[in-house]
């Protein structure tokens, strides 16, 4: 008997294919409600703390230099009032074995799948995640498939796109690319079906707990040399997962004074899965395009419950502008010797702005740097975004208009982390969790779900709800 | 141009026609297909356009048109945005003064 292998057939089959491939029952953890028990789901399917960093260790991932940026310090400084500017570090990641803080959440994922039997693994990124993937495939000889949205209908693909799959491929996995559009997930699926691969997903437990190391690890670090916690961690904030694993693993160190703070690139206005659009923009993730969607409807990912839930864990979320990260990635070249990849700096950018604000013997971490290369670059990615049409120039950042322009600041002291209102992204989760799953009267137990997952309360979650119009039970 | 059995090549298929398309899809991705492209060795000999079979590095038969045969990576660091290397020189001047330092 043959299977409907049409759009609608094997979009039919998702939760089936996805059980195999993922080997969780999420329906363990469900409530009746919009609720779902998130550390049951955590502790009983991911790995504990210790297991993870031996997991790790045992592949070369993990224990990055922790560097301490002191001419960007000093830079910050000049343009700060007096007794103010930060101390800032940076988390190199780009020391992992295959270059990002990705490896972390590959290294966890695939040694499951090993574990379990699977014969291989199958990812759906156009990011960094693909070649942590494949490195770690590598490593434990399983097989591998990335699966990317790369190319326009021009056939033209982001350069930066174009780099990951050959650094894939440099690893030995296959790398599968689409155009532009969401039905990626449609062939992902088949690929999954075809071949029984382990779904390596990025938003599943033993992705997520694997950030968790990272967030461990510097805050043990600044301990052992300074003494004390640090007093903020800015994360580059796209699907959640790097927000929500570095955050668990600074409780887990009981770093609990520590401010999170997410940093995503303004793509504001630039649709995503807009063929047009596509090659208009110059960051293809840690952008607003997937940090604002994720942000406020974390279970849109590519499995049933996402452990990634940025809301949860997120002091303050702000933005920056592509001209002002592009501008920070020279700057950590030209003033720290440090040549990294651009998507990689946005939390860079953002904590330059951040430093000003606090006093100077406080620390403010970067948590991650990512490698570079061809295609993946300062100057490749400004070069095709002027082949595309946009404007370069410098000037003042916030005049930069996405898809239009790309303005470097005319002087650092312009460079500014904008806050986006937390308040409004958390009503904008809340409402979505009641329109999906369609809910009319809210129980107890949702009610405390949703204070937690909003990292509020349950009388501001009451007075959100109640503006909505929805009765209380 | 002529493919021969074994040879390195890049294939492509057509996944969803534009009317096949997912409804949350923008109207301007609505108008084009979407399509897909993978390498693998080719199964025989044949020509560019021609439909034709190749076993990826994972192994998996592929069915699809040949589009290229030893493809290659072409990115590179692009055309120099010179805007970039004024960057560095204003960053110095603020951090260390200019000529004190030189």
């Amino acid at each position: 008997m043959s299977r409907d292998m049409s759009y609608s057939g094997v979009m039919s089959r998702r939760n089936e294919i996805m059980k195999r491939a993922v080997g969780i029952d999420y329906d363990k953890f469900e409530g009746i409600g919009i609720a779902f028990d998130y550390e049951k789901m955590m502790r009983e399917t991911g790995y504990t703390l210790e297991e993870m960093k031996r997991i790790q260790g045992s592949t070369g991932v993990g224990n990055t230099p922790l560097l301490e940026l002191r001419n960007l310090t000093n830079l910050a400084r000049k343009f700060s009032d007096e007794g103010k500017g930060a101390r800032i570090f940076i988390k190199d990641e780009a020391a992992n074995p295959s270059g990002s803080f990705k490896a972390r959440r590959a290294a966890n994922a695939v040694y499951h799948a090993k574990k379990h039997g699977y014969k291989g693994v199958i990812a759906a990124t156009s990011g960094n995640y693909g070649a942590a993937v494949a490195s770690q495939a590598a490593i434990h000889g399983l097989k591998c498939i990335i699966v990317q949205e790369c190319y326009d209908s021009r056939g033209v693909g982001q350069p930066e796109i174009i780099e990951k799959a050959r650094k894939c491929e440099a690893y030995g996995a296959e790398v599968v690319q689409l155009t532009v559009g969401p039905e990626l997930f449609y062939t992902f699926l088949r690929l999954l079906e075809e071949t029984g691969y382990f779904n390596a997903s990025l938003y599943t437990p033993f992705g997520i707990a694997g950030v968790e190391t990272l967030g461990y690890e510097l805050s043990m670090e600044v301990r052992e040399r300074e003494g004390r916690d640090p007093d903020v961690v800015v994360c580059t904030n796209a699907g959640g997962g790097n927000l929500t694993g570095t955050a668990r693993g600074l409780i887990k160190a009981g770093a609990d004074n520590t401010l999170v703070v997410g940093a995503s690139v303004n793509l504001k206005g630039l649709h995503m899965a807009s063929d047009e659009q596509f090659n208009k923009k110059s960051f293809t993730t840690g952008h607003t395009g997937f940090g604002i969607p994720f942000a406020t409807w974390p279970d849109r990912s590519d499995v049933p419950r996402s452990a990634a839930r940025p809301l949860r864990y997120m002091d303050r979320y702000v933005t920056v502008n592509q001209g002002e990260v592009f501008y920070m990635t020279e700057t950590l070249a030209q003033l720290e010797g440090l040549e990294r990849g651009p998507a990689g700096n946005t939390s860079l950018a953002a904590a330059f702005s951040l430093a000003q604000e606090l006093d100077e013997e406080k620390i403010i971490i970067v948590q991650e740097t990512e490698y570079t290369g061809a295609g993946k670059h300062i100057q490749p990615q400004l070069s095709f975004a002027r082949q595309n049409g946009i404007e370069i120039k410098f000037g003042d950042p916030r005049e930069e208009i996405p898809g239009k322009t790309i303005i470097l600041p005319e002087h650092p002291r312009l460079i500014k982390a904008i806050d986006l209102d937390l308040n409004k992204i958390r009503r904008s989760y809340i409402k979505n969790c009641l329109e999906i799953n369609n809910i009319n009267k809210v129980s107890e137990e949702d009610l405390e779900f949703l204070a937690v997952d909003t990292k509020s309360d349950i009388e501001s979650v009451s007075r959100i709800i109640e503006e909505l119009n929805i009765n209380k039970l | 141009m002529r493919a021969k059995q074994g040879d390195w090549v890049n294939i492509y298929n057509t996944v969803l026609k534009p009317e096949e398309r997912a409804p949350q899809v923008p109207q301007d991705t609505k108008k084009v297909s979407l399509e897909t492209w993978v390498k693998g060795f080719i199964q025989h000999d044949a020509e560019i356009g021609d439909e034709v079979t190749i076993e990826t590095i994972t192994g998996r038969k592929v069915v699809g048109k040949l589009v290229e045969v030893n493809p290659s990576y072409s990115h590179s660091f692009g055309n120099t945005v010179p805007e970039v290397f004024k960057i560095g020189l204003q960053l110095k001047e603020i951090l260390f003064g200019g000529e004190d330092h030189e």
